[in-house]
């Protein structure tokens, strides 16, 4: 118990540490001393000062929101589908998300991500709907099973159609790479206060969830021998999960791998209890995907690589060294 | 006793006949309904092929009586589409069916241990950073197939393969070149995401010698090859302690199998790109026809090739302005049949 | 007529992963006899079986098929001559029981696998012994526990080897089938001079029908040999740390072993 106390202290600490670097490091590197600056007594005539607050603040502070969100919503579908391979993509977040955001750009002509963010976040929140309504086609309602057949079903629905609309109208695909690559970059301060409060009831939520995801982990029957609404729980769990999901997406575009690696990494930190995974997820997430956008920025000047790319090319491997430890929860 | 024994061998043998007999029945039902798919692949079109005609071009090779117009669009243009369709559609549901009985799992599928994303990856590199296409593309896509599928093996090795790490390591390593590709994507010109694009969604446009021959010949190597694995499939599937125990050579079958599922799923890529979801429907579907129990590696083949010629029949006639690469059409379908098996896997109780 | 092959283990030691579980064992399955293993839960019956099969490659020692080391030969070689019964064998959906059944018969059978009539007859001939033969065409998922280990039973008798070894096959099976399957076993002992080995749970059945008794206890064998010599009340308080009583059973004659427990034993009421 203790232990686990103090390495959740050290990971806010080291989630101190990356926020720093994330405000200084970059093409152009800010002094400490100026980031104070920047964000006590504001000059927009300094050019440091407006690199910190117009560029490197809101990526900041989207990093940090949006990695604890989708650590969050990986950890909160892992326990409530029993799946350890859950992740947001499962329950077609990606897929919705994008399909609206292609309309978007096609029927409307919209071309600011402040635009057709709404239409990310409806697209997503449809979708899950969509993937819900039909994993509960039958009794029992929606088992796992059933939501990753349903979350594949309507994911493959999605993708085609997206792919279609893709092919025959050139200028909506090419805006659409950039924004499917998952990038914490060309957000500005309105982005995040857009989302921020998405993030935050979300959050609230999944971090209320936890002795409820403990007992859905158990077998349905014997959960609800021991008297949990399992219904309820699982239905509160998919809740916070489009929420957090949901919001991340449309607000940095699909970034696939942080929902998936970091509640295993919180895992074999903590082991299986739930209400320690959480607040974990909530803390590995950022710092991944932070330490990703720096590694971005600093890798190939002066241009960048997109954070959701770096979370894929440094997550993977060492994910596989994870499984390669057995250090995963089998099924 | 022995009388006894000998009445009840007679009725074993009549009870074999019987299943013997269903599997052929559907067996050449399968075969029929293909012929009708290939026949119509060949008539329809902006240019309406009367059947006698039709028979005509076909022949023309070897009668020398040639109506140019009709002989270019039936030889030159559906007969190679069709082709490729035929055989690109039997490899997938070959492999595919090959996987979901290795690894005991209907919802098993060659995409799962990255082959697809690994020749998907290679091919957008041609594409965008090598400017090829045609041969030199297939190849590298072939390439990047099997590398990848020889890096998921390796990492996934330890002690022996369990299938569970195999897929794990498949995700993540699929996870990268999808990153790859996405950052090609965000780098190169737009002709070229979109020439990329096309090859990624899968589509039969440019059939030809190219893509057919070598995907005909990796066939002919390749279904032999399952077809004698088989044998020893038959006890697999019951477990490796008993299958051993019936003197199987259980790790060099699996390896055998899975080299031949894997070639298979990256020859069809490499010709067609990968195309979603044959591989995945087409063990279910014949395994609904002809009853479980056994694997069902020849009737997937047929399935497959079914799959993808209707497909593509549907992608070049249902939208009255457009062609849509085949791709689109798979995963619509694909879609249909994840719900389909959730409604009747559900009905079942055993979801 | 059967020929007559041996079986043996000389100095073997198996375990998994990092952990021994049997070391140094020295073995030799009498021939032609039912020989039982007993043991509580962990003390490495199953692994010794596994090891004698050749299903678990053994870290020391050897297991001696015929004289010559069991890994000398071809898996195929083998399976004709000693069939194995695992504990948890996995059907495929769907598959139907005189299918199932006619698996056994793979070893036999050559590259184009055309079942001949003497499959036919094995398939036949091991349904009727297992009492299994109306079910020869339905499917093995629609019956229970108990018919389904006996066509799994069967399918190891259809394998016609001459050396049978079964991994607690009576596990789901009620009195009735339990006591069927051992005395089929014993027919085949008996009638047709084969080898059988079984790992039992139950310690009474085993007295009952066993030619010779293996009695394990942490992965060492700790007594062998006809069960009225061998179990014995100290046996049984040492291999299974239970309290009992052993009497002659009324009807075979062989050890009864009558537990001792907290609660209804009278004045021999264990003491706390």
């Amino acid at each position: 118990m203790d232990r686990r106390v103090s390495l959740l202290a050290a990971l806010v600490f080291a989630l101190m540490a990356v926020l720093l670097l994330s405000l200084t490091l970059g093409a152009r590197p800010v002094p400490l001393s100026m980031v104070w600056t920047a964000l006590t007594a504001f000059d927009p005539g300094v050019i440091d000062h407006t690199v910190i607050i117009d560029l490197r603040l809101p990526r900041t502070l989207l990093g940090l929101g949006v990695g604890a969100a989708l650590g969050l919503a990986g950890a909160v579908l892992q326990g409530a589908t029993r799946n350890p391979l859950a992740d947001p993509s499962i329950l077609g977040i990606h897929a919705g998300a994008s399909f609206f955001v292609v309309l978007g750009i096609t029927l409307f002509g919209l071309t600011d991500l402040r635009h057709y963010i709404w239409l990310a976040f409806a697209g997503a929140a449809l979708a899950t709907i969509g993937v819900y309504a039909v994993a509960s086609i039958g009794r029992d309602g929606p088992s796992p099973i059933k939501l990753a057949l349903a979350g594949a079903a309507i994911t493959a629905a999605l993708t085609s159609v997206v792919s279609a609309i893709l092919l025959t109208q050139p200028t909506t695909l090419d805006q659409f790479r950039f924004w499917q690559v998952g990038a914490l970059a060309g957000r500005d301060m309105d982005v995040v206060i857009q989302v921020a409060p998405f993030l935050l009831v979300g959050i609230v939520l999944a971090l209320a969830l936890g002795r409820t995801l403990d007992g859905l982990y158990m077998d349905e029957a014997v959960a609800k021998g021991l008297g949990q609404r399992t219904g309820l729980g699982r239905a509160m769990a998919g809740l916070a999960a489009i929420i957090l999901a949901g919001a991340a997406t449309a607000a940095v575009g699909p970034i696939a791998f942080v929902g998936l690696t970091v509640p295993h990494l919180a895992r074999s930190i903590t082991g299986p209890a739930y209400r320690w995974i959480l607040p974990f997820a909530m803390l590995l997430g950022p710092i991944l995907l932070l330490a990703a956008d720096v590694v971005g920025r600093l890798v190939a000047p002066p241009g960048e690589v997109q954070v959701g790319i770096v979370t894929a090319l440094i997550g993977a491997p060492f994910f596989i060294a994870l499984i390669r430890r057995r250090k995963l929860a089998e099924l | 006793m022995a009388v006894t024994a000998l009445i009840d061998a007679g009725a074993i043998r009549q009870l074999r006949h019987h299943r013997s007999r269903h599997r052929l029945r559907v067996g050449l039902t399968l075969g029929a309904v293909l012929l009708v798919a290939f026949a119509l692949a060949m008539v329809l079109g902006d240019y309406p092929v009367p059947l006698p005609d039709l028979l005509g071009a076909l022949l023309s090779p070897l009668t020398g009586v040639a109506h140019p117009g009709i002989d270019f669009i039936v030889l030159n243009v559906r007969l190679p589409r069709a082709v490729l369709a035929v055989l690109s559609g039997a490899a997938f549901g070959l492999s595919g069916s090959i996987f979901q009985t290795l690894l005991r799992n209907p919802l098993a599928s060659p995409d799962i241990i990255g082959i697809s994303q690994g020749a998907s990856a290679a091919a957008v590199f041609c594409i965008i950073v090598l400017g090829w296409s045609g041969t030199p593309l297939a190849l590298g896509a072939l390439a990047g197939a099997l590398l990848t599928a020889l890096t998921v093996y390796a990492l996934a090795w330890r002690d022996g393969v369990s299938p569970y790490r195999v897929v794990l390591i498949g995700i993540a390593i699929a996870a990268i070149l999808s990153a790859c590709i996405a950052y090609l994507f965000t780098r190169a010109r737009l002709t070229q995401v979109q020439e990329a694009l096309t090859w990624l969604v899968g589509s039969l446009n440019a059939a030809g010698t190219t893509q057919i021959g070598p995907l005909a010949l990796a066939l002919v190597v390749l279904v032999p090859a399952a077809l004698l694995l088989s044998r020893a499939l038959f006890v697999l599937q019951l477990g490796d302690d008993t299958a051993r125990a019936l003197g199987a050579r259980v790790e060099l079958t699996r390896l055998g199998l899975m080299l031949t599922g894997v070639a298979l799923a990256a020859f069809a890529t490499a010709a067609v790109g990968p195309v979603a979801f044959v591989a995945f429907v087409a063990g279910p579907i014949a395994r609904q026809l002809l009853g479980a129990g056994r694997p069902v590696l020849l009737p997937a083949m047929l399935v497959g090739a079914i799959t993808m010629l209707g497909a593509d029949l549907l992608a070049q006639h249902a939208l009255p302005a457009t062609q849509l690469p085949v791709g689109v059409v798979t995963g619509l379908f694909g879609a249909l049949f994840l719900i389909w098996l959730l409604i009747s896997a559900n009905r079942a109780g055993n979801l | 007529m059967t020929t007559a092959h041996t079986l043996a283990a000389q100095g073997l030691s198996l375990g998994y992963d990092d952990r021994d579980i049997v070391t140094g064992l020295d073995f030799a399955v009498p021939q032609g006899k039912l020989t039982v293993i007993i043991g509580a839960n962990a003390s490495g019956k199953s692994t010794l079986l596994r090891g004698l099969s050749r299903l678990l490659a053994p870290r020391a020692g050897t297991v001696l098929l015929n004289g010559k080391s069991i890994h000398a030969l071809s898996t195929r070689q083998v399976a004709t001559i000693m069939g194995v019964l695992p504990q948890s064998p996995t059907a495929p959906e769907g598959i139907l029981v005189a299918d199932l059944v006619a698996r056994g018969r793979y070893p036999h059978q050559g590259w184009f696998r055309r079942p001949s009539h003497d499959d036919d007859l094995a398939v036949a001939a091991a349904l009727a012994a297992t009492d299994m033969a109306d079910f020869a065409d339905q499917p093995v998922d629609a019956l229970s526990g108990g018919q389904r280990q006996r066509v799994w039973i069967a399918m190891a008798l259809a394998q016609g080897t001459d050396l049978l070894l079964l991994d607690e096959p009576t596990t789901f099976l009620d009195i009735h089938h339990q006591v069927e399957v051992l005395d089929l076993l014993t027919d085949l002992v008996r009638s047709a001079g084969r080898t059988v080995v079984v790992v039992l749970h139950d310690l009474n059945l085993a007295c009952r029908y066993a030619d010779h008794i293996v009695a394990m206890k942490e992965g060492r064998l700790v007594a062998e040999g006809a069960p009225s010599a061998v179990v014995t009340e100290a046996l049984v308080a040492e291999v299974f740390n239970l309290a009992a009583r052993v009497v002659p059973d009324p009807v075979s004659g062989t050890p009864l072993i009558v537990p001792i427990g907290r609660h209804h034993a009278g004045d021999t009421a264990a003491q706390p």
